[in-house]
């Protein structure tokens, strides 16, 4: 028989595809049913948050923040505020340093506990979900009782957070803990030895260290690759090196590692809550320094210096050095990076934001390639990517 | 030893049916599924709602026109105009919210220096139609009166952390 030339096939994943986690569009260059190029196309989800952050005052940008990774908001507001600080060179009182951990940690398990899951139901495990937003929505009540929103909380502040927390909160987050770790048992029983999810998750997507590097992964991909690498232990912020903790790393770098390594971070992550609840000393939760933070509404009803400030802050808001840094926390997808520059003025010139989600997306061409079509479902899910941050 | 164990633990399906039984077991538990709308999850005092503005007890309008939520608003969702009224008083003309351009970030409501625009405890206030959603200041003094209740004490629960 004659020899011929066939075409490999272009297909089109998502952007409505379940799988393609929000508005994902992949174009796959299929050679039957296996993958020879996977070029993944963003910007379906872009808002020009960046440029947006020019034109408002260093207050009105920390909601935007929350809106990049909207499965952990916090770790995105802690970053800007971070870096804000930094510049002013602000001081947090402990309170609000450790109150701005314990909530990190709950953002880390709030994204944790939705990108297992959602990776679970991806290769076909429903049961996790249906499980895990149980906890989730108990983590969510917390957000809420703190800040007045379950997801988009707005609740860290330059100098500190919000508000206090209120009266009985911590410990309904103490009694979490307690019980948490038991579902995260419940949810290895169902995944961790069952075959059908090994089969569709070893050795599938394997990244070595000198990949992960090259490629500039961060977070829980970077570790389930061998490298122990976290921010949290590298350059300690806040109350981070106050608490003790274990920073797990993978051997193979696949999809496996992957998972198992946000397992082993959810149970490190109700240590570190742990930890923030009993440490948490008295004091004010937000810096005192009037003329960064408003004054409380005590003070602001009866000073006319307060009012004064009052009325400052929430016009024209405070003015920042002259300067430029580069900050980056550790957030559950990975190393999410704000650079700012500011020219003495009331609004950022400049915030460059460095989503973890971007660098691990490009990396799925090179990790697909030579799997099946299915693979690919599983890639995307144990990269935990999630378009609000990687288009902003 | 172990290549036999793992031999019968193959056929066996043994992690398969642990996972089973655990399942089994959870169906047996309580349910924690609410039946909404008759029954809803808990809300703090610190929730952040449909906004609603507020009057004195004496029926007068809180608001002043100072125009700092109109500032702060990081979406623009605030317009308002403000005149002298015949009694000298500065009050609004016009206060609108657009909840559709608004992200419920609370900010209105930590920089009204008189308690007047709050984000109250509704969230069922879903329309059939955009315009619905373009709030004036009917609307808005309409909601403070039929949440006055809850707002007032929420404002009172939360003093001390304000």
């Amino acid at each position: 028989m004659a020899e011929t030339q066939i075409k490999n096939m272009n297909l089109n994943f998502g952007p409505q595809h379940p799988s393609a986690h929000g508005v994902l569009r992949l174009v796959l260059e299929m050679d039957g049913e296996v993958i020879e190029r996977a070029d993944p196309h963003i910007g379906l989800l872009h808002r020009g948050t960046e440029k947006l952050i020019e034109h408002k005052s260093y207050a009105q940008a920390v909601p935007y923040f929350d809106r990049l990774d909207y499965v952990a908001p916090q770790n995105q507001e802690h970053a800007f505020v971070l870096a804000v600080e930094k510049l002013l060179a602000l001081e947090v009182p402990p309170r609000g340093q450790y109150i701005r951990v314990l909530y990190a940690e709950i953002g880390r398990s709030l994204n944790h506990i939705f990108t297992l899951c959602a990776f679970a139901m991806d290769i076909g495990a429903m049961t996790p979900m249906l499980w895990g937003f149980e906890d989730r929505e108990r983590l969510m009540e917390f957000c809420e009782r703190a800040s007045g929103a379950r997801m988009h909380m707005n609740y860290f502040r330059v100098g500190g957070v919000a508000r206090d927390l209120p009266d009985g909160l911590i410990d309904d987050i103490a009694a979490w803990c307690e019980t948490f770790p038991q579902m995260i048992d419940d949810m290895e029983t169902l995944l961790t030895d069952n075959r059908i999810f090994k089969q569709r998750t070893v050795d599938i997507g394997i990244i070595t260290p000198e990949q992960a590097m090259d490629w500039g992964f961060t977070g829980p991909n970077l570790r389930a690759a061998g490298v122990a690498w976290d921010l949290r232990k590298a350059q300690p912020y806040d109350a981070y090196d106050k608490v003790d903790f274990d920073v797990p790393i993978g051997k193979r770098g696949d999809c496996y590692d992957r998972y198992l390594v946000r397992i082993y971070e959810l149970r490190e992550s109700v240590k570190i809550m742990q930890q923030c609840l009993k440490q948490m000393p008295a004091g004010p939760a937000k810096s005192r320094d009037h003329k960064v933070t408003p004054p409380s509404r005590g003070d602001m009803k009866h000073s006319m210096e307060s009012l004064i400030h009052h009325f400052k802050l929430f016009t024209e808001g405070f003015h920042v050095p002259a300067g430029e840094t580069y900050t980056a926390v550790e957030a559950p997808k990975g190393e999410f990076g704000v650079y700012l520059v500011s020219d003495g003025s009331n609004m950022p010139y400049r915030c460059k934001i460095r989503a973890p989600g971007f660098a691990h997306l490009q990396a799925l061409d090179f990790l697909s390639r030579g799997h099946m079509l299915a693979d690919i479902v599983a890639n995307i899910g144990s990269l935990d990517i999630v378009f609000g941050e990687i288009d902003r | 030893m172990s290549f036999i164990r793992h031999h019968i633990k193959t056929w066996l399906l043994e992690e398969l049916v642990i996972g089973m039984a655990l399942t089994l077991r959870y169906m047996f538990r309580r349910k924690l599924t609410i039946n909404y709308p008759y029954e809803k999850g808990p809300l703090s005092p610190r929730f952040r709602g449909e906004h609603a503005l507020r009057r004195y007890a004496n029926g007068e309008e809180r608001c002043i026109a100072c125009k700092l939520c109109e500032a702060i608003c990081p979406a623009q969702a605030i317009t308002i105009e403000a005149e002298p009224r015949d009694d000298g008083s500065r009050r609004t003309t016009r206060y609108d919210i657009d909840m559709t351009k608004c992200i419920y970030c609370g900010y209105c409501e930590e920089a009204c220096p008189v308690d007047a625009i709050v984000e109250g405890p509704n969230f069922e206030y879903a329309t059939e139609s955009r315009e619905e959603l373009l709030y004036d200041k009917g609307k808005l003094l309409a909601n403070g009166e039929r949440w006055e209740v809850e707002i007032a004490k929420r404002l009172v629960d939360d003093a001390e952390y304000r």
